[in-house]
């Protein structure tokens, strides 16, 4: 299956995860009952090609926040295998990971709680160069910062100003300055538009295309707002309590989406347009009474297109 | 249609030790029985101190309604009691919340939290409330009613959760109905049903709805009347074809630009509108938006452009704007054919 979901023409996949399963959960208590068992992420397998932008998708409880963690080994998984530049990463000890670690960044959806309110946003910036060893002469350091906000928007006058000194799209424009400052491949971001106001959402939307085009950087965009992954992903997997459902290029899944969930989904979306919004039918969809059992597989339905049947 | 309620020049500050938030500035509007109003707008808009204050639900101090007057059905609330505002909440005029979880009880069965409103407004006894409970769960459309109305609300999803939280905001058919962000936590295929249940609940029991999000497409579907908000005022408001389809402030015409929409093949930049939300704590001078509108004139940083009715528009569209939006858009048209 694995060779399917991949089997893209040419480059070599930068991040892959294969048969990928974090389970919660399940252990005995000491009088012997076992806690129920929760398949946060069930048997999931993709591959994030260099420069490219993959988005995950599903709601809340879909496990595609899950998907994100494990595959950066914030979490370690139950089952399954993550690849990266085709080595074998998983469940590498601290030490292995480190130069992995570098490659590999994570936004997060609160650009206030990741930041550290007591450090400026400068140091916070610098940080991950002094641990990682790099530019240890500190006005290079710095020289490398000041670069860091110029290129995400932020005078660099700013550096010396704290968290609660800046708004929301200015706090995500620091965390994403921390998180290209060690110049990764791949950057996992986690909803990391959902908490910033309307005007400010295609400017950080732009600075993700921007970073892309000029650093080559592949991304996950994990997120529930599916217009905003429409515009921005090269390919969208679908997910439903841990399962993708469906995986394809970005305009198959929205114009020719294929299984019912990806349909009411799609459906639900509101449209800014009372036009169309009055024409608009949402489609019911009971996840309960539709889980998809444990032995449907993911079956080609175009160039690159996958839909789970069984 | 005569008008349920009347905000008339509703201004709303915070006092804190280092500085004064100027949350709301020169509200006035009105709002026809039946009639659904979106109210649109970002963090520090204004858009929910403005109704939370109208009921006295903000906390004075630091809040404090600096002046105005908010007629509902011709008494002004702002001058009622904290004891009448108690008898007119959940009873005259419902609310619903974002948070679903941390606005219900978490030790109390949803059969008490609903029946609450009923027995103390309404009068009724246990098991008159009872059986109206279960009316109301089976009317938001929650399954097993009977059974339902016996547990706790971590035994319900969230969306089950938000529709517990509209059961209370119509258990008392109140007159007006005010949804503060009722859907944004949701995800998208609960959202849908939510509104649809809203759409019903008007159809059948002809609620006035106050529905404010920063969502463009909810307010798109759902409502009669928008009104924009931004920097604690009012920047455009009328019909919701006419806003979303002719747009007279640059703000508005900016966030529907900034939308994006359907497929944009080959697009790669999305339209952004530059800058930063303002700084609540500034004295309101001028147009709130004119530090980010590129078609700003001189005067809409010195003076506060008023309400007024957008030229050859339909009747009740407003926009508060010194410049001619449509004048700046044919220019900045005939420009990119040069």
């Amino acid at each position: 299956m694995t060779e399917m979901v991949t089997a893209q023409e040419s480059p070599a996949p930068l991040v892959q995860v294969e048969r990928l399963c974090k389970t919660y959960g399940g252990e005995r208590s000491l009088l012997g009952a076992a806690k129920p068992q929760l398949r946060a992420v069930n048997d999931v397998s993709f591959a994030v090609m260099p420069g490219e932008t993959l988005g995950l998708v599903g709601e809340s409880g879909s496990g595609k926040s899950t998907t994100g963690r494990v595959l950066l080994q914030l979490e370690a998984p139950t089952s399954g295998d993550i690849l990266f530049k085709g080595s074998n990463i998983t469940g590498l000890s601290k030490h292995l990971l480190r130069p992995y670690r570098r490659d590999m960044q994570i936004i997060f959806q609160d650009p206030y709680a990741s930041l550290n309110p007591r450090m400026t946003v400068g140091d916070f910036v610098s940080e991950p160069l002094i641990v990682h060893g790099v530019c240890p002469n500190r006005s290079e350091r710095q020289d490398k910062v000041a670069a860091l906000f110029r290129k995400v928007g932020l005078d660099p006058a700013f550096m010396k100003r704290y968290p609660h000194e800046f708004s929301g799209g200015q706090r995500q424009r620091v965390n994403i300055a921390r998180a290209i400052a060690l110049n990764p491949a791949f950057i996992v971001a986690d909803e990391p538009i959902t908490a910033l106001d309307v005007s400010i959402q295609a400017q950080i939307v732009n600075l993700f295309q921007d970073l892309q085009d000029e650093l080559g950087l592949a991304y996950l965009f994990i997120a529930h707002d599916l217009s905003m992954i429409r515009f921005l992903c090269h390919r969208v997997a679908v997910m439903l309590r841990g399962r993708i459902v469906e995986i394809g290029p970005c305009e198959a899944i929205f114009e020719n989406p294929q299984h019912a969930y990806t349909r009411a989904l799609l459906s639900a979306i509101p449209i800014p347009d009372p036009d169309l919004e009055s024409k608009r039918h949402p489609i019911a969809f009971d996840v309960n009474a539709n889980l998809p059992p444990q032995s449907a597989v993911l079956e080609p339905v175009g160039d690159g297109h996958f839909v789970l049947r069984g | 249609m005569k008008p349920l309620l009347e905000v008339r020049n509703l201004t709303v500050e915070f006092n804190t030790a280092s500085a004064t938030v100027h949350a709301v500035n020169d509200v006035s509007y009105t709002l026809a029985e039946g009639e659904t109003l979106g109210i649109v707008g970002e963090s520090g808009s204004g858009k929910s101190v403005h109704a939370l204050s109208m009921v006295g639900l903000i906390a004075m101090p630091p809040g404090r309604v600096v002046r105005g007057e908010v007629l509902f059905n011709g008494r002004n609330l702002l001058a009622l009691s904290q004891r009448e505002l108690f008898d007119l909440r959940g009873k005259e005029i419902g609310f619903i919340f974002q948070d679903p979880m941390t606005s219900l009880n978490p030790v109390l069965t949803i059969e008490r939290q609903i029946a609450e409103p009923l027995r103390r407004h309404l009068g009724l006894s246990a098991s008159q409330a009872r059986k109206r409970v279960v009316e109301l769960l089976e009317l938001v459309g929650i399954p097993d009613a009977e059974r339902r109305a016996g547990q706790y609300p971590h035994e319900f999803s969230g969306g089950m959760r938000q529709r517990v939280m509209i059961a209370i905001g119509v258990s008392c058919n109140p007159k007006l109905l005010i949804a503060d962000e009722a859907t944004t936590a949701l995800d998208v295929t609960v959202q849908a049903q939510i509104l649809e249940l809203v759409r019903d609940l008007k159809k059948k029991i002809g609620t006035t709805v106050i529905w404010i999000t920063h969502d463009m497409g909810v307010v798109a579907g759902l409502a009669d009347t928008v009104q924009v908000m931004y920097g604690g005022r009012i920047m455009e408001r009328g019909p919701v074809r006419a806003v979303f389809n002719d747009p007279r402030s640059a703000y508005t015409w900016g966030l529907l630009k900034s939308l994006p929409h359907g497929s944009q093949r080959g697009v790669k930049r999305l339209y952004q509108i530059p800058g930063n939300p303002p700084d609540m704590t500034r004295e309101p001078v001028g147009d709130p938006f004119a530090p980010r509108n590129r078609f700003a004139t001189e005067r809409c940083f010195r003076e506060t452009p008023p309400l007024v009715d957008a030229a050859d528009s339909v009747s009740g569209h407003k926009v508060a704007a010194w410049y001619d939006l449509r004048q700046e858009l044919a220019k900045l048209e005939a420009a990119s054919h040069d």
